[in-house]
């Protein structure tokens, strides 16, 4: 297979998390569209270290791996505590923050 | 037997996220979610990319979607409110993501980027096995592969002091 086949399913995978992200409301949701974004971009790294053959390409997707395991943690540990404080677990209705 | 391969993952996927973004329950979303990781490992393993594929399989699919399933069924599904602050925001959701697509496929297909439309080069034997993988992470790359863990620290500290339920109690 050509490696522009694998470039384009990974744009296409991102633009479906980037969609799932703008219309859910659901954080739970929100935090697996950023998943699919952050495997998109772990496609298209691994798909140019095959075109290029250099494997450091390879140690970058692993990389990406461990932020989104750190963002995975921080996320839901941020769930946890907005659900212990009885809040809305709804992006709209979490907008205190909003500047 | 390659392409077929391919198409096959690339449908696994595409059908994984889709299933991740419409499902209207948090726990098919996780489970589509797992369908999508594996098809994405298969096409790693295509890409000839052993260890990042296992790694895929054990650490994403494995560990971190059982911590998703967790939380899921603690906080439980929480029903969405179908009150949409920006009026139309779901036709225009999907037509920006449309929009990206095609940007993205144009800005990488259209590029100058030599090789694109090949196979890339051959391989030798070792390719992207943990050997390999291991040999660059403790040599090359010894100072990023240390940042990282002293991330996953950081996040792990984070996520005690978050969920830290006396905390809570005495404010």
């Amino acid at each position: 297979m050509n490696v522009e086949w694998y470039i384009v399913l990974s744009s296409l995978l991102f633009a479906i998390g980037a969609v799932g992200i703008l219309i859910r409301r659901s954080p739970i949701v929100i935090l697996l569209c950023l998943e699919l974004m952050l495997n998109a971009g772990n496609l298209a790294l691994v798909a140019f270290s095959r075109e290029v053959g250099n494997q450091q390409g390879q140690v970058f997707a692993l990389v990406v791996m461990v932020v989104a395991a750190c963002e995975v943690v921080v996320g839901l540990g941020l769930l946890v505590a907005i659900f212990r404080r009885k809040l809305p677990l709804n992006v709209d209705d979490l907008s205190e923050l909003r500047g | 037997m390659e392409a077929v391969l391919f198409f096959i993952a690339a449908i696994g996927a595409i059908g994984g996220a889709l299933g991740v973004v419409a499902s209207r329950n948090p726990f098919y979303s996780v489970l589509a979610l797992i369908a999508h990781l594996f098809s994405l490992a298969v096409l790693f393993l295509l890409l000839t990319s052993a260890f990042v594929a296992a790694a895929q399989v054990v650490v994403y699919a494995g560990a971190v979607m059982v911590l998703y399933v967790f939380v899921v069924a603690y906080v439980g599904e929480g029903g969405e409110s179908a009150w949409e602050p920006i009026p139309g925001q779901r036709f225009l959701a999907p037509l920006l993501g449309v929009v990206l697509f095609v940007e993205l496929s144009v800005a990488v297909l259209s590029s100058a980027l030599k090789a694109l439309g090949t196979h890339g080069p051959d391989v030798p034997a070792g390719f992207g096995d943990p050997a390999a993988i291991g040999t660059l992470l403790l040599e090359k790359f010894l100072l990023p592969f240390e940042a990282t863990s002293i991330l996953l620290l950081i996040a792990a500290v984070g996520a005690i002091v978050l969920a830290n339920r006396k905390r809570e109690e005495s404010a």
